[in-house]
C-alpha cells in the first residue's frame, strides 16, 4: 500500500513535469482494495484491471521499476512502452491487463475463469493452487451500468466461474456521481438478481477487505461460483491527471481521509488487530513503518 | 485450379424453407460450365466442408471449443456445427445466451491462456455488439502486451448479403475488420477453401475473422483427396487464380468468385479472356499474386459484394498503383454494392448487390469494348 502511494505521487509528479503524456489515472485513496484483494493470490490466479491499473500490478508482483518504465514509454517496460498507462500487462505474473474501456476487462477476466475451469475439467490440468486457479475483475461504479458487466454476472453464474467480480466504487466516474447515474445505487445487491452472493465492505480499511476477499477467494477456488463484492471507497485525485475535477466537493473526502491515510490506517490496524498477523501479511521482512515508507520510496522510484 | 467448378445448389440441406424458396428465386441464370473432373475424389457441399474442419481441429487439439448461439443442440443455426455436442460434448461446444459482447469477450479472456476458441456469430452483423472485444482486446493484445499475449482465437460466421433478409443482416464486414492491423481476415469461397482456410485460422497463433457466406453453404464443389486429409491446410496470405486469362485481371472474394466466373464464361465468348483471382484471404491480401497478375494483364477490375466506399477494391487499386502503376493499360474498375442499405424488396435487393452482367459490363469497360450508355452528344 506504500509503495501504490508514493509509485502514483511520483507519476503525479512526473506527468507535471511532462515526463509522462497521455492518460494517466491514478488509484490514490483506493490502495486498500488492491492489497487486501490482490496480496491474498497465488501465483497462478489472474487479475483484469481498468485503465487505473498501476496498483493492481504493484499488487500482483510486476516490478515497479517495470511499471514506472512502461509509463515513460521505454523499452524496459513491462511492454516494451507499447501500452501505455492504460494497457499493463504481465503474462508472468498473469496480470491481463489494463483495458481503456470500461467494461472490457469483465468479460475478458470471466474468459481467464472460463479457461481455469476448462483447463481443470477438460484437459485435467492440476493447479498447484489445490483447487482451481481464481481470476479477480476490478471495476468501477460507472461500469455497473454496463451490459457487459451483467452479461458477465449471469454467464459467470450460470458456468459457475471461478471468479470474483471487485467493485471499486468510488462514488464518481469522471464528473458523474454514481447517484446521478444509477436508478439503483446499491451495487451488491445485483449479485443475488444473478443467484450469487453480493457482499459490502469498508473499501478503506484493508484488513476488512481481507477477510471479505479470503472469502470470496476460497469459494471460488473450491468450484463453488463467482461473488460480487462491493468496496466502498475513494479517489483522492481526479480521474485522471488531465482532470479538473470540478464536480467533487472539496469535503467530500474527509470521511475516507481520516480512516485512509496510510499511516492512521496502518497504525489504527495495529492497535485493533493482534500485531503479528498485520506484520506477516503487509510486508514480511521489515519492522518499521518507516521502514517500509523508506524502502517503497527507494525501489519505487525511477532513477 | 483451372476452369469453372460445376456447382449445384443442394435445396435439400437447407433448415429454413424460407431461404429454400428465395435460394431459387435467384438461382443465377444460364447453365454453368460443367467441366467434370475425374481426378476429383469427391463433391462436398461448403457446410459439410466447415463441419468436417471443425471436427477434425476439435478432435486434434482438446484445446478448441466452440462456443456461440445455437451452436450445441440446435446443431448450429445454419447447421454447421451438425453432431459437434454429441461427439464433444457440452464442455466443448457451448451453447450461449444472446450476449455477444460478454461471450466473445470470455472467448478473447481464455484465449489469454491458450485455449483456441471458436467463436460462431449467427451473422457477422451481431458482431457489431462484441466489435470491441474483436479488435481491442483481441486483435491489438499482443502489440500492446509486447508479444507477451497472444490471442489464438477464430470468429466465424455468415457475413454478407442473404436473400431478402433487409438492411440489418446484410452488411459485409470485410473491410471493417480488414483495416485492423493484428486481424487476420480469410474469406473462403469453394468448399477446399472452407476447408483449408478454417484449418488454418483455427491453428493459427493470432485472432483471424472468418467470413463465410450463408448463400454459399449449401453449394457443392469438387474437393481432391489431398483436401480431405486431416492434415490439409491452406496457406493464410495467399490467393488463388481460379482461372487463368490474358486480357484482364478480375480479382473476387466469398459468393462474388462464382459471378467473376461466371462473368468470365460470357467474356471468353466475345473474346476477352480473363483472369479470376479468388482472393482467399482480405488481411493479409496477396499483393504480390494481384500485382502479377496486372503486370501481366495490364487491367484490373475489383468484385465486391460490400459497400464501396473504402472498400477491399479500393486498397488493391492503391496497391496497384503503387507497385504497378506503369503496367496499367486502363483505369481500374471497381464493382461493389450499391451505397445504400440494403433492400429487402427482391428485385431492389437484385440491384443493389453487384450481378454478372456488371461484372461483364466492367472488364468491357476496361478493355475498352464497351458500349455508351447514352447517344453521344
Amino acid at each position: 500500500m506504500a509503495l501504490g502511494r508514493s509509485f502514483e505521487d511520483m507519476c503525479a509528479q512526473m506527468y507535471y513535469r511532462g515526463k509522462m503524456f497521455g492518460f494517466v489515472h491514478l488509484y490514490n485513496g483506493q490502495e486498500a482494495v488492491s492489497t487486501g484483494f490482490i496480496r491474498l493470490l497465488q501465483p497462478g490466479d489472474a487479475v483484469v484491471s481498468t485503465y487505473r491499473d498501476h496498483v493492481h500490478a504493484l499488487s500482483k508482483g510486476v516490478p515497479a521499476r517495470a511499471v514506472m518504465a512502461e509509463l515513460f514509454g521505454k523499452t524496459t517496460g513491462c511492454c516494451r512502452g507499447q501500452g501505455g498507462s492504460m494497457h499493463m500487462f504481465s503474462a508472468p505474473h498473469n496480470f491481463l491487463g489494463g483495458f481503456a474501456f470500461i467494461g472490457e476487462g469483465i468479460p475478458v477476466a470471466t474468459g481467464a475463469a472460463f479457461s481455469s475451469r476448462y483447463r481443470h475439467e477438460v484437459l485435467k490440468e492440476a493447479s498447484p493452487s489445490g483447487g482451481l486457479d481464481v481470476t479477480l475483475a476490478f471495476f468501477g461504479d460507472g461500469t455497473c451500468n454496463n451490459g457487459q458487466f451483467f452479461e458477465c454476472l449471469n454467464m459467470a453464474q450460470l458456468w459457475k466461474l471461478p471468479i470474483v467480480f471487485v467493485v471499486e466504487n468510488n462514488l464518481w466516474a469522471i464528473g458523474m456521481s454514481h447517484l446521478r447515474a444509477t436508478s439503483d445505487p446499491v451495487i451488491w445487491k445485483k449479485g443475488p438478481a444473478f443467484g450469487m452472493p453480493g457482499v459490502p465492505v469498508d473499501g478503506m480499511d484493508v484488513l476488512k477487505v481481507r477477510e471479505v476477499a479470503k472469502e470470496a477467494i476460497e469459494r471460488a477456488r473450491s468450484g463453488e461460483g463467482p461473488t460480487l463484492v462491493e468496496c466502498e471507497t475513494y479517489r483522492f485525485r481526479g480521474h485522471s491527471l488531465a482532470d479538473p475535477d470540478e464536480l467533487r466537493k472539496p469535503g467530500e473526502d474527509v470521511d475516507f481521509k481520516l480512516c485512509a491515510t496510510l499511516p492512521c490506517c496502518i497504525a489504527f490496524g495495529l492497535m485493533c488487530k493482534f500485531f503479528g498477523f498485520f506484520i506477516s501479511y503487509i510486508m514480511l521482512k521489515h519492522s518499521s513503518l518507516k521502514g517500509i515508507i523508506r524502502k517503497s520510496k527507494r525501489s519505487g522510484c525511477c532513477r | 485450379m483451372l476452369g469453372v467448378a460445376r456447382r449445384k445448389i443442394g435445396l435439400g440441406t437447407f433448415s429454413s424453407p424460407i431461404l429454400g424458396q428465395v435460394l431459387q428465386r435467384i438461382r443465377p441464370l444460364g447453365s454453368v460450365l460443367p467441366e467434370n473432373y475425374s481426378t476429383a475424389a469427391k463433391e462436398i457441399t461448403v457446410r459439410e466442408a466447415l463441419n468436417s474442419a471443425l471436427d477434425e481441429e476439435m478432435s486434434a487439439d482438446p484445446k478448441v471449443l466452440l462456443m456461440g448461439e445455437e451452436v450445441g443442440e440446435y446443431q448450429g443455426a445454419y447447421k454447421i456445427s451438425k453432431g459437434l455436442l454429441e461427439k464433444y460434448g457440452p464442455e466443448r461446444v457451448l451453447d450461449t445466451p444472446i450476449t455477444e459482447a460478454g461471450f466473445t469477450g470470455i472467448g478473447v479472456g481464455a484465449a489469454y491462456y491458450g485455449l483456441r476458441p471458436i467463436i460462431e456469430f449467427m451473422t457477422f452483423n451481431f458482431s457489431m455488439q462484441a466489435i470491441d472485444h474483436i479488435i481491442n482486446s483481441a486483435a491489438k493484445t499482443n502489440y500492446m502486451s509486447a508479444g507477451q499475449i497472444s490471442v489464438p482465437i477464430v470468429f466465424r460466421g455468415p457475413n454478407g448479403a442473404a436473400a431478402g433478409v433487409g438492411a440489418q443482416h446484410s452488411q459485409c464486414f470485410a473491410a471493417w475488420y480488414a483495416h485492423v492491423p493484428g486481424l487476420k481476415v480469410l474469406c473462403p469461397y469453394s468448399s477446399e477453401d472452407a476447408r483449408g482456410l478454417l484449418k488454418a485460422a483455427i491453428r493459427d497463433p493470432d485472432p483471424v475473422v472468418f467470413l463465410e457466406n450463408e448463400l454459399l453453404y449449401g453449394e457443392t464443389f469438387p474437393v481432391s483427396a489431398e483436401a480431405l486429409d486431416s492434415s490439409f491446410c491452406l496457406p493464410i496470405g495467399k490467393a488463388k487464380i481460379e482461372q487463368e486469362g490474358k486480357h484482364v485481371t478480375i480479382t473476387a472474394f466469398s459468393k462474388m468468385v462464382g459471378y467473376a466466373l461466371q462473368a468470365a464464361e460470357i467474356l471468353s465468348k466475345e473474346g476477352i479472356n480473363a483472369e479470376v483471382i479468388n482472393l482467399r484471404s482480405i488481411r493479409p491480401l496477396d499483393r504480390a499474386t494481384i500485382n502479377a497478375s496486372v503486370r501481366k494483364t495490364n487491367r484490373l477490375v475489383t468484385v465486391e459484394e460490400g459497400f464501396p466506399q473504402h472498400g477491399v477494391g479500393s486498397e488493391i487499386c492503391m496497391s496497384v498503383i503503387e507497385e504497378s502503376f506503369e503496367y496499367l493499360d486502363a483505369p481500374v474498375e471497381r464493382i461493389a454494392g450499391a451505397d445504400v442499405p440494403t433492400p429487402y424488396a427482391a428485385n431492389l435487393e437484385r440491384m443493389a448487390v453487384p450481378q454478372v452482367d456488371d461484372i461483364v459490363r466492367a472488364a468491357k469497360r476496361a478493355c475498352y469494348r464497351a458500349v455508351p450508355m447514352a447517344a453521344a452528344a
